[in-house]
């Protein structure tokens, strides 16, 4: 047991200062049970401001139709799609931080999954509403799922790229809502045990289940864990596999390519991540967590945005390449007019997105951007307008104008309720968000306990006198072995 | 409801407790539980608990899923209702890989997260009594089972001489009940001394 807490001294320690268990409760529980800040009163209201207007876009959408959203004959897919794209690559990081890297045992994670996990669910929340409400006739929505219906049964259409998104979607909502629910049990328990007031015993008393800490039930959950991290990994490449495939699948000069399920898995990664600094730079502070969300947590993660966003800028160069080499007329107008001249009506938009998603996150090559949370912050709002701007150019530039030159459309512009609806979901995600932070321990307590022994930074000071002794004398001294 | 009365040993270091169960599992008394506020990895197999089957029963969802996929595409696109998609054959394998894999993967958390559930008896409105509530956050509570034959205050000086910081007997109910927390655990627990 003590034998495994040894972690070498190059590692940088995961959580600063003098702390034991207790403290790591208080000091993790203590936003929780505080009453809310002036701050966080003001960025509740505004989002819930701006989610009822999203409900009112949305409303004025479902009264009056899609004509309502300024789609037209070649652009079908206008700021909705673009819109549920983004959303849906911010979700992909929450399940990266969870489960890839606890199936690759990073310790670092454990500071920020949790608040990762619930960016996630609120990301694909308000990824779904798009292409549920582009359907128009909303009440059939449930058309979508295969059931036994009066129309023949007449099922759905299992081949259609459309249909495995409704399955993708849904099993990765899902699916991270079990993941992330069942880790925060324990901590809900903690909560729960802690709680002085009426109405907190009895919400985290019925929202923990009954969660005592038995060893046997531990072992189960570690079980569960790992088996659910197994699962969420090929699901989450799966997932934006499946969304690329929308495109992919067609026929349209810049979307039939196979490069783009990895392309848009890495670029998933990327806005999840930069979307994950946005969140946490910001909770660190006002929630004065900065002992457990260090800044080794913001230089890790800043790593992971340098690399994935050199993939994406390595698929951009490809998917030019290949318009070139295919000598196909279609492929290198929809690359070379519609994209690369920056003449063409949609030109600006595929350069904002090459500078904003390729140039400017080179700047952490440098440990000490990497380590600047002004420029973390800075970047991470670029690298997102980065990458909503990557959707728009692929869905919109692909097909505004096409084959037939007398059906161009010369400018797709959005209305008030396509921006809108857009509005709304940054509405919905944020009141989400806010009202986690605020009833849930936005770090997994259980977690940063059971690697406060080995990376805390007060434990490890003392792990250089470990250092020199032989593994048989820290045995007699500290430890036992691990078998019964 | 089933109270019975216990010997409870507090712990507050986790290296104090591993060396503790083995010492009380070779004096021969019966461990109940053992209580932490996270996963101590090793703790099971010194407590010598068996190993979860919970990853066989994922397997077994896991595989309900695929064969439900399969067999419900195949059974609708070939034999129900068959469509002529551009002159594909009905039977379009390929293309049903990805709705195949979401429902394996859909199946697999949703039966393994039940099963978690029902397994530990977690369920909300579930109420549990569960010894010491700072076992949630920095006690390890060692709870032993008193018998006919247990001297109670022999037990009790075994475990602080093995370093439990505070030794308690207790009252507990085992199994969960329904309600609140304080107020009922209050009256069984009255109940059940009174008669002793």
């Amino acid at each position: 047991m003590a034998l495994l807490r040894y972690e070498s001294q190059v590692r940088a320690p995961l959580v600063d200062g003098t702390k034991d268990y207790h403290q790591v409760t208080e000091d993790i529980c203590r936003p929780v049970e505080a009453t809310p800040s002036k701050l966080w009163w003001i960025g509740f209201l505004i989002s819930v401001a701006l989610l009822i207007f999203g409900i009112i876009s949305v409303t004025m959408e479902v009264i009056y139709g899609t004509g309502q959203w300024n789609l037209n004959k070649t652009v079908g897919w206008g700021w909705d799609i673009t819109n549920f794209v983004w959303w849906v690559g911010i979700g992909h990081a929450g399940t990266l931080i969870s489960a890839i890297l606890l199936l690759f045992r990073q310790g670092w994670r454990t500071g920020v999954n949790r608040a990762a996990e619930a960016m996630t669910i609120f990301a694909v929340m308000c990824a779904g509403q798009f292409p549920i409400w582009h359907m128009g006739r909303v009440w059939n929505a449930f058309f979508v799922l295969p059931y036994p219906n009066t129309r023949g049964p007449l099922w759905v259409n299992f081949n259609s790229p459309l249909l495995w998104d409704v399955f993708a979607i849904s099993t990765y909502f899902t699916v991270s809502l079990l993941f992330w629910y069942s880790g925060l049990l324990p901590d809900l328990a903690t909560l729960r045990d802690r709680a002085k007031v009426k109405w907190r015993k009895a919400f985290y008393g019925v929202a923990a289940f009954g969660w005592t800490g038995s060893t046997k039930h531990w072992q189960r959950h570690e079980a569960l864990s790992l088996v659910l991290a197994g699962l969420s990994t090929p699901l989450v490449l799966s997932v934006h596999t499946i969304v690329s495939f929308d495109f992919a699948t067609s026929v349209v000069p810049g979307w039939h390519t196979t490069i783009f399920p990895p392309y848009f898995v890495a670029g998933a990664i990327f806005s999840g991540f930069a979307m994950v600094q946005t969140l946490l730079v910001v909770t660190r502070k006002v929630l004065a967590l900065e002992d457990y969300i260090t800044l080794e947590h913001i230089e890790v993660m800043n790593k992971v945005i340098v690399l994935t966003g050199s993939i994406v800028g390595i698929a951009y160069l490809t998917e030019l390449f290949m318009a070139w080499y295919s000598a196909v007329g279609y492929e290198e107008f929809a690359f070379f007019e519609n994209r690369l001249n920056l003449n063409s009506p949609y030109g600006w938009s595929y350069w904002i997105m090459m500078g904003c998603n390729v140039l400017s996150p080179q700047i952490f090559w440098f440990s000490k951007m990497r380590r600047n949370l002004v420029v973390t912050f800075f970047m991470s709002i670029l690298i997102n307008i980065g990458m909503w701007f990557e959707r728009f150019v692929i869905i919109v530039t692909s097909v505004y104008r096409d084959y037939l030159p007398s059906a161009w459309s010369t400018y797709y512009t959005p209305t008030i309720w396509e921006v809108g609806f857009y509005l709304g979901t940054f509405g919905l995600f944020f009141t989400c968000y806010f009202l986690f932070s605020k009833f849930f321990p936005v770090i997994a307590l259980a977690e940063i306990k059971h690697i406060l022994k080995k990376n805390g930074e007060h434990y490890k000071d003392h792990m250089d006198e470990i250092e020199e002794e032989s593994t048989e004398e820290f045995g007699q001294k500290h430890g036992h072995d691990h078998g019964a | 409801m089933a109270v019975k009365k216990f010997v409870v040993g507090n712990f507050d270091d986790e290296a104090v407790l591993f060396p503790a169960v083995k010492k009380v599992r070779r004096a021969g008394y019966k461990i109940h539980d053992v209580f932490t506020p996270f996963p101590i990895h090793g703790l099971d197999k010194v407590m010598g608990l068996r190993d979860t089957s919970l990853h066989t029963a994922g397997f077994i969802y896991g595989i309900t899923g695929t064969a439900t996929a399969v067999g419900f595409i195949t059974w609708a696109l070939t034999v129900d209702w068959q469509i002529n998609f551009g002159g594909k054959p009905f039977f379009a394998l390929p293309a049903w890989i990805p709705v195949t894999f979401e429902l394996t993967v859909l199946f697999a958390a949703v039966g393994m997260v039940l099963t978690f559930c029902y397994l530990c008896q977690l369920a909300p409105f579930v109420k549990k009594d569960h010894f010491n509530p700072r076992s949630t956050d920095d006690i390890f509570v060692m709870a032993l089972e008193c018998t006919d034959k247990t001297n109670e205050a022999e037990a009790m000086s075994f475990l602080e001489t093995i370093g439990a910081k505070e030794v308690k007997v207790e009252y507990k109910e085992t199994e969960w009940w329904l309600g609140r927390y304080d107020k009922d655990r209050m009256r069984f627990q009255k109940k059940e001394q009174d008669n002793h």
